[in-house]
């Protein structure tokens, strides 16, 4: 762990119209982190982890990713996006691509990779995350969670610093979430730098290093997984784990 | 035990019914549909032997069989017709390549273009303009066509050469049609010269190809952030397609010359071409905007968090998929443009249709021979129409296969 963060964020405010969906997030992310943020539906966790790509633009406040900060210098935008990946509930993988076009396009036109560098490295992390046979399927033709390991393979192919992962598993049968889940623990045991909003109890308890619980837009708790597990200092976050925990 | 004979039935897969079985199921599988089989069945019969006796003995022909070349190229001078030839030779050879390389329904256009051709080389008729240079020329196309065939299923051409292939003969044709002011043996032929189809196909085809990208940029400039460029294009679409076909090729056609100096004149049919042009791109860009807001926001978000800019989200994602959920709709677009080109005719430009106008009103023995002309007309129209509809829905499907949409 090195002593400066590589996401810095302190008094990060977002408002949709007159919605107060962030309440001035401080949350400090350092190399080689795993960080599982989750809470209830509409507490602004996944608001605040795509403010830090700028798919959605924070208002107030300060975002510092690897030393650039956000602002409305797109070249800056640009530069920050290309050192995180994200990866969405809904996959969005490109439909008219197969999958080999999916996870090439990017690295071939904005990181300016030749062709063949590009599908080697495509091929390397289709074996990665286990489904190097499917390369040349289109994603409809594919299982969700194949299609979300895809997904994956495509934001690591940026060659990224930083992963983000907003909801991964929550669109998934319950019998694909494991194979997603277990590419996700790979990952972060590989030392990726990682954010991810779930609600993935036993994930968070195998390799996050920090929790956050989110709520009505404010962090209102923080800690270990053991932590939070074991011994929940907030009552909010009491009530909300009985009740994901319950079955 | 129970559950294997249940498997059993399950395993078998369900049988095609046998024709006395699809009779049974389509025609007669109720009271009233069994009687409206037995009273429908003998008229279409009757209709059918009605049209066909009329079509072979009751109409008189002579009004389409006797100026072929009109129909095909207007008033072209006969002389200079090899440049025409020209033309159509490489655009059957490029068929032949594209039947080679791609198959489909490329073979069948190209088998049903060569089995046509070969049909009128060989017709046991006498008729002034189907000599024997004309056959030969007919041969040596079909001919071109196998050789292309050979090219495209043989060699290791490259897809995109076979498609600059299509623009490029096209183009040289063009040229080789207008001639060279300074040439004698390529002498310039007027525009007033060109009609029938060869000039319906160059309306048609030079409106799809240029009104496409028009039709394209103007949806993007409608989206615009720019208020000039969003401001531009809403009233460029809202005022053309505000107002009838009719009244823009007048105004290209007359009020453009009007205001442009006479020696910087633009040639009349390239006056219709342009009018054509914005016509179709007007709703061209209102399909392709409809596609646009089809894709996804997802889809631009992931193209973002990838790094990418906007030509490249654009180019690579947005517009792809814009354009395979709007497809039937463009293609649609093009099928009426091809129709519109008909009206040209008041801008006195004798295209397919003027050109059998004229036939018919040139002599009055013709005049009753109106309807077999029109229907001659009509079927043609039907044929390329329908043409560029089958295309429409291969290439659909080829699409839905290659990606699940």
């Amino acid at each position: 762990m090195s002593d400066k963060p590589i996401i810095h964020c302190t008094g990060v405010h977002k408002w949709f119209g007159d919605f107060h969906a962030l309440r001035g997030i401080d949350l400090d992310v350092y190399e080689g982190e795993v960080i599982v943020i989750f809470g209830p539906s509409g507490s602004g966790k996944s608001t605040f982890i795509r403010t830090i790509n700028r798919l959605e633009e924070h208002q107030q406040g300060e975002i510092i990713v690897d030393g650039i900060e956000l602002s409305h210098d797109v070249r800056n935008i640009e530069l920050i996006r290309m050192e995180t990946g994200m990866v969405f509930q809904q996959f969005n993988l490109f439909p008219h691509l197969s999958v080999m076009q999916n996870v090439t396009l990017a690295p071939i036109w904005v990181r300016n990779l030749p062709k063949e560098e590009a599908e080697e490295k495509a091929i390397e992390l289709l074996e990665l995350v286990g489904i190097p046979e499917q390369a040349h399927k289109f994603p409809g033709n594919l299982s969700g969670g194949q299609q979300q390991r895809v997904a994956i393979a495509r934001a690591l192919a940026m060659e990224p610093k930083i992963m983000l992962f907003d909801e991964p598993t929550s669109a998934l049968d319950p019998e694909m979430i494991k194979e997603v889940l277990d590419a996700m623990i790979d990952l972060a045991k590989s030392g990726m730098t990682m954010i991810v909003v779930t609600h993935e109890m036993g994930f968070a308890r195998e390799v996050a290093d920090r929790m956050y619980f989110f709520d009505e837009g404010v962090i209102v708790e923080t800690g270990t997984p053991d932590e939070i597990y074991k011994n929940p200092q907030e009552d909010r976050t009491k009530l909300f784990l009985s009740q994901i925990l319950q079955h | 035990m129970a559950i294997k004979e249940i498997e059993q039935d399950f395993i078998r897969p369900p049988q095609p019914p046998g024709p006395m079985r699809w009779i049974k199921e389509n025609l007669f599988s109720g009271f009233i549909n069994s009687i409206l089989t037995v009273l429908l069945f003998p008229a279409i019969i009757y209709l059918l032997y009605q049209i066909s006796k009329w079509v072979l003995f009751g109409a008189n022909w002579q009004a389409v069989s006797q100026f072929p070349m009109l129909f095909a190229v207007g008033q072209y001078p006969r002389d200079q017709i090899w440049r025409v030839g020209f033309i159509f030779s490489g655009l059957m050879f490029m068929l032949g390549i594209s039947w080679g390389r791609w198959g489909g329904l490329l073979k069948s256009i190209a088998l049903a273009a060569g089995s046509l051709l070969l049909l009128i080389a060989v017709l046991p008729v006498q008729h002034p303009q189907l000599d024997m240079t004309m056959r030969i020329y007919l041969g040596s196309t079909i001919l071109l066509i196998l050789v292309g065939y050979l090219i495209g299923n043989k060699t290791r051409l490259k897809n995109a050469t076979i498609i600059a292939g299509w623009f490029v003969i096209p183009t040289i044709g063009i040229v080789l049609l207008a001639g060279f002011e300074a040439s004698e043996r390529i002498p310039p032929v007027q525009t007033t010269l060109w009609g029938g189809l060869l000039v319906t196909f160059l309306l048609a085809a030079g409106g799809i190809i240029l009104s496409f990208p028009l039709g394209v940029a103007l949806a993007f400039g409608r989206r615009s952030d720019l208020p000039v460029v969003s401001g531009f294009s809403t009233v460029f679409i809202e005022v053309i397609r505000g107002v009838p076909l009719v009244t823009i090729l007048f105004m290209f056609s007359i009020i453009l010359a009007l205001f442009l100096p006479v020696e910087s004149r633009i040639d009349r049919l390239v006056r219709a071409l342009m009018a054509v042009t914005v016509f179709s791109a007007a709703y061209s860009a209102e399909n392709v905007r409809g596609g646009l807001q089809s894709v996804p926001l997802g889809q631009i978000e992931a193209a973002k968090a990838l790094g990418m800019g906007k030509l490249h989200t654009t180019v690579f994602i947005v517009l792809p998929q814009a354009l395979r959920a709007v497809l039937p709709a463009i293609v649609g677009q093009f099928i009426s443009l091809f129709k519109d080109t008909t009206l040209v005719v008041i801008i006195g430009i004798n295209d397919f249709l003027g050109i059998g106008r004229s036939i018919i009103n040139s002599d009055p023995e013709f005049v009753q021979m109106r309807t077999e002309v029109y229907i001659f007309m009509a079927v043609v129209y039907w044929i390329f129409s329908y043409l560029m509809s089958l295309a429409s829905r291969r290439i659909e499907s080829a699409m839905g296969i290659e990606s699940n949409l």
